[in-house]
């Protein structure tokens, strides 16, 4: 679980490029939408593509994604419960 | 000052190669979505308005050997020569043209393309319309996402007000590509049944393909039995988020706002609004607070993606053109798909078909980058 | 009457060089590619705005091109400037990305945020979020810099009161190749709006 958060953290950061964010400022429990690491709509959208991509788990809805997107650790635990690759 | 125009016009769709046609079925209640089953375009099935090839091809014929072109020049230059021919018009150094397309030939960039990449230069659409029709003037293509169509309009006065030219053709279109459908899944904005715009159960966008063309013209004996004057327009960006439209509406609002202006108007004088009512949750709603902010909210209103899907860049030019008609008619036309109000603020949308002595219309788009757009027209004749 | 307009502050960004109203900014060896260009062209201006770095380079091109222009002319977010843009690749070299990301239908993940970008009028969305200008705008495609064109429509815009400014350019990017010329145009400077005083200075004639 720990290795997967770890492995997370750097995704998020390359893939909604993040410039100025290091993986130690992102804690587990951080809000990742709002007023924690700022991300927006598009971004929400772009982890869904992630998911599908990299854990072979499709979601349709987008309003699925809001709660599974709360924070890397809750992330974490949909993602090792959900992945098929 | 001189005033603008909108004259001959022509709709190329699923719904006809005519405006007249496209006119009937709108009339009839036909829409022209349907679900489409093509793994080559998308790997599920999907909901769109799609132009018939072997139609358009037939079509074609008069004008050129089908294979040289690729299927939006066909579907344009079709579009663009109708006008042509209804018009009659000379072309002189102080005619321009105007292309207005959001992707244009975007679908030579795949692999499996039997055209040169080059095509995929808007600026090479452009010059393609301008030699087959021998315009003297190099093409201004308007490539502004969703309101390409109706900015083309406003783009046409403007250039015709200060005096550059006197008459102008739009052409406009685009068509639809696994590039678009792809996209716009990723978007997760693509319903999974035919679109309705405004409606509670709506769940999101249908694309579709169209063409449109249209002269503006300053001059009084270029005038079609359907013409309408320019009033006035505007064009303002949110200034919110690339992608969603602004919450309070605050670009469109603006737009309508410069337009009234413009047009030294009254907003009470607004027989009918042409929105553009894509059926995603957000644009629907955000044009109900833009419409209720300028007090517009009991004027009757449509969208026409029920009929055609979302048309991209020819979207503004054809529901402007159906705008037209409706004056011309002095018909409302339903906006097909509407079952039970569902945005936040009243909005008077057309329910079914009303014959009512029409006047002045107002048209409206908004689309990524922020983009809106508001043109005011009333009948000449 | 034909009120006069002036071209008030311009920048040029080509070349690995920025240079404003002819002054060299910075300079970056010719070498180096356009994503560390850009950066460093970011960094000089003190910024601290990270939508910077989600921007596809098309973006990323126009909003730097803007910010030099804007710094210049001090604008408030009240000012109504208007923004008119043009250039010959129009989008396409995020297009080839996102048609990259479909073209292999066993590895079929288009993305959003590449998507979106697809749109050459994103440029203006962009400058228009950063300095709050909800104003005039409209994207233009031509084969090469078109003077007559610009000069035309951002004369009309002021004319008919659409705006009290524009903020107008050529911002092209394709594959390596990019070019980027903005100008304001204000009701004050010392430069006349004339087509050949845009085209002398788009080739960086003085």
């Amino acid at each position: 679980m720990e290795g997967l958060k770890l492995e997370l953290k750097e995704k998020i950061i390359e893939q909604l490029n993040l410039e100025d964010v290091s993986i130690e400022e992102i804690g587990d429990d951080d809000p990742l939408f709002g007023d924690g690491l700022g991300l927006d709509s598009i971004d929400a959208l772009e982890l869904i593509v992630m998911l599908d991509k990299d854990y072979g788990i499709k979601l349709t809805d987008p309003k699925e994604g809001k709660k599974i997107f709360e924070s890397v650790a809750i992330m974490a635990t949909y993602i090792t419960a959900n992945r098929t690759k | 000052m001189s005033q603008t125009y909108l004259s001959y016009n022509n709709i190329i769709s699923s719904l006809g190669f005519t405006t007249a046609q496209n006119i009937e079925n709108i009339s009839l209640g036909n829409s022209g979505i349907e679900k489409v089953d093509d793994k080559k375009v998308l790997q599920t099935p999907f909901y769109s308005s799609l132009i018939k090839t072997d139609q358009l091809d037939t079509a074609f014929q008069k004008l050129g050997n089908s294979i040289d072109f690729t299927r939006l020049e066909k579907m344009m230059f079709l579009s663009l020569n109708d006008v042509l021919e209804q018009s009659n018009l000379e072309i002189t150094a102080k005619t321009g043209l105007i292309i207005s397309t959001t992707k244009g030939n975007v679908d030579v960039l795949d692999t499996n393309s039997k055209f040169p990449k080059e095509r995929a230069y808007l600026a090479e659409l452009g010059k393609q319309i301008q030699q087959f029709f021998g315009f003297k003037n190099e093409a201004i293509v308007v490539s502004n996402a969703c309101v390409s169509g109706i900015l083309a309009v406003s783009v046409a006065k403007r250039m015709i007000t200060s005096g550059v030219y006197d008459d102008v053709l739009i052409a406009s279109g685009d068509i639809v590509s696994e590039f678009i459908l792809s996209g716009f899944q990723s978007f997760q904005a693509i319903s999974d049944a035919p679109c309705r715009p405004f409606s509670k159960n709506r769940t999101g966008i249908n694309i579709g393909e169209a063409a449109a063309a249209i002269l503006v013209t300053s001059q009084k004996e270029n005038l079609s039995p359907d013409a309408l004057e320019i009033l006035g327009d505007g064009s303002c960006n949110d200034a919110n988020h690339i992608s969603g439209p602004s919450r309070t509406g605050e670009g469109l609002y603006r737009s309508i706002q410069s337009a009234l202006k413009e047009a030294m108007i009254e907003t009470s004088t607004i027989d009918y609004i042409s929105a553009h009512g894509t059926a995603t949750n957000y644009n629907d709603e955000m044009e109900a607070i833009a419409f209720n902010r300028m007090e517009l909210g009991d004027v009757p209103v449509n969208s026409l993606k029920g009929y055609y899907g979302h048309t991209l860049g020819a979207s503004g030019l054809l529901e402007t053109i159906v705008g037209m008609q409706s004056l011309f008619n002095n018909t409302l036309y339903t906006s097909y798909g509407f079952d039970e109000l569902g945005v936040s603020q009243s909005i008077n949308v057309i329910k079914e078909n009303t014959k009512k002595p029409l006047q002045t219309f107002l048209k409206t788009a908004s689309g990524f980058g922020g983009c809106n757009t508001a043109v005011i027209f009333k009948k000449v004749h | 009457m034909k009120i006069e307009n002036y071209i008030s502050n311009y920048c040029h960004i080509r070349n690995n060089t920025v240079s404003v109203n002819g002054e060299l900014i910075f300079k970056e060896d010719s070498n180096s590619e356009f994503a560390d260009f850009s950066k460093k062209g970011y960094k000089q201006l003190n910024l601290s705005y990270s939508k910077f770095f989600k921007m596809d380079n098309l973006s990323k091109l126009a909003f730097l091109g803007a910010e030099y222009v804007l710094n210049a002319t001090k604008i408030d977010a009240d000012d109504n400037v208007a923004i008119v843009l043009t250039n010959r690749a129009s989008s396409l070299d995020t297009d080839r990305k996102h048609q990259g990301s479909i073209q292999d239908k066993e590895s079929y993940y288009p993305s959003p945020a590449v998507f979106v970008y697809t749109l050459p009028n994103i440029t203006i969305g962009e400058i228009s979020i950063k300095h709050q200008l909800k104003s005039e705008n409209a994207f233009f495609i031509f084969d090469a810099f078109n003077a007559d064109f610009l000069h035309a429509y951002a004369s009309s815009l002021l004319e008919k009161e659409k705006a009290e400014s524009v903020l107008c350019g050529w911002v092209d990017y394709d594959g390596e190749a990019y070019d980027c010329f903005m100008y304001m145009i204000s009701k004050k400077g010392q430069r006349k709006h004339t087509t050949n005083e845009l085209k002398n200075l788009y080739k960086n004639k003085d």
